[in-house]
């Protein structure tokens, strides 16, 4: 579960310093740099959810219901 | 640029038949897919909140998908975020990207927990979740109040999108005032009329059909329009000389092409602030509990990302029309930013595509819309009406009267924008987003814990609200000088210009953590809590969830634990 809040946190922390990618180079495809990487982290985002639900999912799977634990 | 498309760009005037045609045909698709939709997921009666008000709470992953998509994308924003990009650039458009990623881990981590204890209890809005907290009518209706006044001008402005794609397409201009305003008036009484008829079960439907339009139209103008206006370095070359050109009404540059240095606080608070917020708000909240299981709300932040994608290209969009030269000039001959999209279709791609894309962004006003309006009624009928007025009303009355309320809420939204000026509704959305964010400790903080007290969150609340609405306020339009000029002010303590939303958010987390601190050390009541640790991670399997819904679909129950002693609720 810890883990699973790690992957969580790591988008919101980049993103949200955004001076490390206010900046114009590299390019790629003509794009800037500010927009492809916030583009890319779409992607990554996603990549990032996803493997927190499945991680959520084998921990529920492993434990027992006990009243006053979250999962 | 180049001079073709200027050629273009003046055969703006009189009605576009071809374009008008297609967007009707669409439109009437999506009228009788909406009244269909009853059948959709049948139901045995519609007269429930859980039927009327959240289909049953039975969408599974892909229809949630398709939902929640089509309620948060809101025509408004597909117009309103590109025409930031044309207008003043990357910190007031894109900070729409960033904002639409860091929401979903946000969702994910909460909003689970929502699901869960609302599939235990029965609830239906937030305000049902606050109320069973804390037992605390007061605390339950400022969210209540909070979410109703700020989800209206949220539908007024969908008006306007359907508004801007009308002036376009050559409609809704002139002197006579119902020949102006007629169309607009037709498509909203259709959309109340479904909307009364089938209930969540209606914008679910048309959902699909919106989303498919938005995601085709979005990459065919992505993929052939660069081509046409030099590349994406022409673009970004336009939008950078744009930005950096000198307005002559600030003496300042016209935008910014990417957040220069200051401009980091702005970015974030902004992205961050609008995250915070975007759940807060009943349709999203709405849309959300009528999942199926809470694994399909955390299976859907992990796919939600995909709108968050077409979004950014979207805004993108705004400078391919800096890079094609369009010109948004609406019918009464002023320009206006707003129209930068209808018109960039209309210059660039045949007048049959014109009409798709219309269609896409007046469809997409029609889903959340009619999600809003059922949210805001939900409220209504559950935290006023039947907390306030009628306490004894049956689940059949709580959904009669949010039926007739989801009617009034759209015929408020009509009048709002038909008779006041459309500034009026995009200021008022400003302070939604400021006052929904309020709402956040009450709400998401009390799903972990109980810690916080609730007269230090109700006080934390009524003061991010006014330093809000006054910080607001205080922003002048730096070219009228009006109030509300913008969501942007100096942040006290670090002295560089942020989200006022965040500051007034951090002001209240303050407040409630030092009354609280406070009201605990006298010993002063924290209320009774109706829900035990369980509830916040029971699952749609679970026999007990099962039982707690059949039980509290006839509200025979009255809110609250029944002994008196919070935490020891027995199962069920």
């Amino acid at each position: 579960m810890a883990l699973a809040a790690v992957l969580l946190i790591i988008p919101i922390v980049v993103l949200l310093w955004v001076p490390h990618y206010a900046r114009v180079e590299p390019e790629l495809l003509g794009f800037p740099f500010f927009f492809w990487y916030q583009f890319l982290w779409v992607f990554i985002c996603s990549a990032l959810t996803w493997t927190a639900y499945k991680l959520t999912l084998s921990a529920r799977g492993l434990t027992s219901h006990k009243v006053g634990e979250d999962r | 640029m180049t001079p073709q498309v200027t050629v273009l760009a003046a055969d703006t005037d009189g009605i576009n038949g071809v374009a008008l045609s297609v967007l009707i045909a669409l439109f009437a698709l999506v009228t009788i897919a909406g009244f269909m939709a009853t059948r959709f997921k049948r139901a045995d009666s519609l007269e429930s909140l859980e039927e009327w008000g959240l289909g049953g709470r039975k969408f599974g992953t892909w229809i949630t998908w398709f939902l929640l998509g089509g309620d948060l994308y809101t025509a408004y924003t597909f117009v309103a975020v590109p025409a930031a990009m044309f207008a003043t650039g990357a910190v007031a458009g894109f900070f729409a990207v960033p904002y639409t990623i860091v929401l979903y881990p946000i969702i994910f981590i909460f909003m689970a927990r929502l699901w869960s204890v609302s599939h235990r209890h029965g609830y239906v809005t937030t305000a049902d979740f606050v109320r069973g907290r804390y037992d605390d009518r007061g605390l339950s209706l400022a969210v209540a109040v909070t979410g109703f006044v700020a989800t209206m001008p949220y539908i007024a402005l969908q008006l306007v999108g359907i508004q801007a794609v009308l002036e376009v397409a050559g409609l809704g201009g002139g002197d006579n005032i119902v020949a102006k305003d007629a169309p607009l008036f037709i498509a909203f009484a259709l959309l109340a009329a479904y909307t009364y008829s089938s209930g969540l079960r209606a914008p679910a439907v048309i959902a699909f059909v919106k989303d498919i339009l938005i995601y085709l139209v979005i990459i065919v103008a992505i993929v052939y329009l660069p081509g046409q206006v030099g590349g994406w370095e022409a673009i970004f070359g336009a939008a950078e000389d744009k930005m950096a050109a000198t307005n002559e009404a600030t003496g300042g540059p016209t935008g910014s092409f990417i957040p220069g240095a200051g401009q980091g606080w702005a970015y974030a608070t902004l992205a961050l602030g609008s995250a915070l917020a975007l759940f807060m708000y009943p349709h999203s909240i709405t849309a959300s509990l009528s999942s199926n299981s809470r694994n399909t709300i955390r299976r859907n932040a992990a796919i939600l990302p995909a709108y968050s994608f077409v979004l950014g290209l979207l805004a993108l969009l705004g400078w391919v029309a800096i890079a094609a030269g369009t010109q948004p000039i609406g019918l009464d001959g002023e320009p206006n930013a707003q129209l930068v999209i209808p018109q960039l279709f209309e210059d660039m791609f045949p007048a049959w595509f014109a009409g798709v894309a219309f269609a896409a962004i007046a469809i997409g006003a029609l889903v959340p819309a009619a999600i809003m309006s059922i949210a805001a009624a939900n409220t209504f009928s559950r935290n006023i009406y039947k907390e306030w007025l009628k306490k004894d009303a049956t689940p059949a009355q709580e959904a009669k009267v949010s039926k007739l309320m989801s009617l009034l809420v759209k015929a408020f939204a009509l009048i709002f924008v038909l008779t006041l000026d459309k500034q009026n509704a995009i200021n008022f959305q400003l302070l939604g987003g400021i006052w929904m964010l309020q709402t956040f400790p009450v709400i998401v903080f009390s799903l972990f814990t109980r810690w916080f007290h609730r007269y230090g969150l109700l006080v934390g609340w009524a003061v991010g609200m006014v330093y809000g609405t006054v910080g607001a306020y205080n922003v002048k339009n730096p070219v009228t000088g009006k109030a509300f000029g913008g969501s942007l002010d100096n942040i006290p303590g670090i002295g560089e210009m942020g989200y006022i939303a965040m500051t007034a958010f951090v002001i209240n987390v303050v407040v409630a953590t030092v009354l609280t601190v406070a009201l605990r050390a006298a010993n002063v009541s924290n209320g009774r809590d109706e829900t035990i640790p369980f509830d916040y991670f029971a699952d749609a399997d679970d026999p007990r969830v099962q039982k707690d819904l059949a039980e509290h679909a006839h509200h025979e129950d009255p809110y609250g634990d029944p002994d008196d002693v919070p935490g020891n609720a027995p199962a069920r």
